[in-house]
């Protein structure tokens, strides 16, 4: 385990600094269902952190709970060093955490350009009024966010689709332009819910190397759920294992994979 | 020309001037229905309340008079004075902001993901508490608004027409107003969905209201904002068709004659509400004048519904309506 005080460098030169969130004693009930139980976990600064489990391990509720959409009945989540009040999702996003979902949760009707920039509302600051009344202003602002979400789009080639409305895209592209819209807000936190969810493998191979270029080049946080093992593996620097709501394993790829309980819970147990 | 034509065209152009009338009121209809799906049958009444909130400032009416009256015997009717015409818009629109606050904290917060008819239920029973709660408040008697725009006909034009055709056309000067208050509203009111932060938001709660929270809005900011600009838009409307014929509570039916515009429209269309409007008021003005004598006449009331009817056997998502993109 790395200690969480001091600065790591990657095998590959990549700077992982010190604690970004850190995730305390959570536990979430629906009802009489336990969804996760007194889970704890840290996430560092520049690091690619992966949540695997199995299905109805908890993982897409771990992520509900960071990005606010769900509300923890126990636990604390401390961001950037302080702990965090119970937040609604806008808040969240607005503190620098962007995420994607699993069932893609895009802007259908609106153009691809558009949708990604609504993922610059965090950073526009001028109001209503200044809008209507200080119109070069609003539009100097205008032009800024715009050169952001350029530069996204080229990042993540889709250029020639940018005039497209969002519901005409094939799957693949959707799960790229969410993608691009959580990253035109510039998060400190980046949250993937399964970004590799019905792709093929050549979609595949191009979604891991944008993310792994995202965390290269914008040295971005990013948390990532996925079912696929070979991807994981590849792709985080620590991964925490879950199963049943609780916390079954936490380390690098290597130790995750010799972890005797995350073997069980993948391959099942042998009862004798 | 022949004085069948000339009067056909005039007809023609008073119908677009009633159409806008029609127009306002559907616009109301659409921003609440683009943003949070909710068909909100109180904008009508909405309509209704802010003119009668206006004449009530400008009056100087006592609120709630004819209920202070009852419960303290007393008899107070006015304050005295009169608010000019300007403050008093500022301040119905204040008004309309709380109203707009209120229906959200009050109604809507609890609704949550509830079914579209309990929405449109709980509508309904907004539109019969305002209507009584605006009675209440100032009164039922029919009342003159006067904001000092200009009434009768404009003699430059029916002098032009006189002077090229022989005929006078007759338009009332009041239409004009309203026609160039009304487009500028509509051309304000895109400009703001389009180009402006908060017109985006708009438009991605109006997509996704999961997506949108994921990217920092809040759903309810959005919400109370669309409910104040609905309510702006029945303002105007409402001193517009006061301004013509009284404020009177038969204004809330107007919304009925909203839902053909609807249809024809689009429900999702802010241009497709101004030309749903100007469809059905230029259909409906010459429809009388060109069919009305060989059937008895009184089209009118029922031709808008009719013409609504026709469009949705053929084409059910309206003029600009959104198509639904599906793919399999």
């Amino acid at each position: 385990m790395l200690d969480s005080s001091e600065v790591t460098v990657t095998a590959d030169g990549r700077r992982i600094g010190g604690v970004l969130m850190d995730i305390r004693n959570i536990t979430l009930r629906f009802g009489g269902v336990v969804a996760i139980r007194d889970t704890s976990f840290d996430i560092r600064e520049g690091e690619i952190r992966a949540i695997i489990g199995p299905n109805g391990a908890g993982k897409s509720s771990m992520l509900n709970v960071i990005s606010g959409f769900y509300h923890p009945q126990e636990g604390e989540i401390w961001f950037r060093g302080e702990k965090r009040p119970p937040m609604k999702p806008y808040q969240v996003a607005r503190q620098g955490i962007a995420r994607t979902f699993q069932n893609i949760a895009l802007f259908e009707g609106m153009s691809v350009l558009d949708n990604i920039m609504t993922g610059r509302l965090t950073h526009m600051k001028t109001g209503l009024a200044a809008q209507a009344i200080w119109w070069g202003r609003a539009e100097a602002e205008e032009v800024a966010n715009r050169e952001v979400v350029e530069r996204v789009i080229d990042f993540l080639e889709i250029q020639h689709i940018r005039k497209t409305p969002v519901g005409r895209l094939p799957y693949g592209l959707k799960k790229r332009v969410e993608l691009a819209r959580a990253l035109a807000a510039e998060p400190k936190l980046l949250l993937l819910d399964e970004p590799m969810a019905g792709m093929n493998v050549e979609e595949k191979e191009d979604m891991s190397r944008f993310i792994l270029d995202v965390n290269d080049e914008f040295g971005t946080t990013i948390a990532l759920i996925e079912h696929d093992m070979g991807v994981v593996m590849d792709l985080s620097d620590r991964v925490v294992v879950m199963d049943y709501g609780k916390k079954i394993g936490d380390g690098t790829p290597d130790e995750v994979r010799n972890n005797q309980d995350v073997i069980d819970a993948y391959l099942g147990v042998a009862h004798d | 020309m022949p004085e069948q034509l000339l009067f056909a065209i005039e007809v023609t152009l008073n119908g677009l001037m009633a159409g806008v009338l029609y127009a306002l009121v559907a616009l109301g209809f659409v921003l609440i229905y683009k943003a949070s799906g909710i068909f909100n049958y109180a904008q009508g009444v909405m309509a209704l309340f802010a003119a009668l909130t206006l004449v009530g400032i400008m009056e100087g009416q006592v609120p709630f008079a004819h209920l202070i009256n009852a419960i303290f015997g007393t008899d107070i009717h006015h304050f005295g004075w009169h608010v000019p015409a300007l403050a008093a818009i500022l301040l119905t629109m204040l008004v309309m902001v709380v109203l707009a606050w209120a229906v959200n904290r009050f109604i809507f917060r609890h609704l949550v993901n509830q079914e579209p008819i309990i929405l449109f239920m709980a509508t309904i029973g907004l539109a019969y508490f305002m209507e009584g709660f605006g009675d209440l408040m100032w009164g039922s008697d029919i009342k003159k608004l006067d904001i000092g725009l200009p009434q009768g006909i404009n003699t430059w034009i029916d002098e032009v027409t006189y002077n090229a055709f022989g005929y006078g056309f007759f338009i009332d000067n009041l239409d004009i107003v309203a026609s160039i208050i009304a487009a500028i509203l509509v051309a304000a009111l895109i400009a703001f969905a389009q180009y402006t932060k908060q017109g985006r938001a708009m438009r991605a709660v109006a997509d996704d209201h999961q997506a949108a929270l994921s990217v920092g809005i809040s759903l309810e900011f959005i919400w109370v904002m669309v409910w104040s600009l609905a309510g702006f838009v029945a303002l105007v409307a409402g001193a517009m068709w006061g301004a013509k014929s009284g404020v009177q509570f038969s204004l809330s039916l107007i919304a009925l004659k909203a839902l053909p515009v609807l249809m024809l429209g689009g429900f999702t269309s802010i241009p497709g509400a101004i030309v749903g409007g100007l469809i059905i008021g230029v259909g409906e003005k010459l429809f009388e004048f060109l069919v009305g004598p060989l059937v008895g006449g009184a089209t009118e009331n029922w031709f808008a519904y009719v013409l609504a009817l026709v469009f949705l056997v053929f084409r059910p998502q309206g003029l600009f309506g959104e198509k639904i993109i599906e793919r399999v």
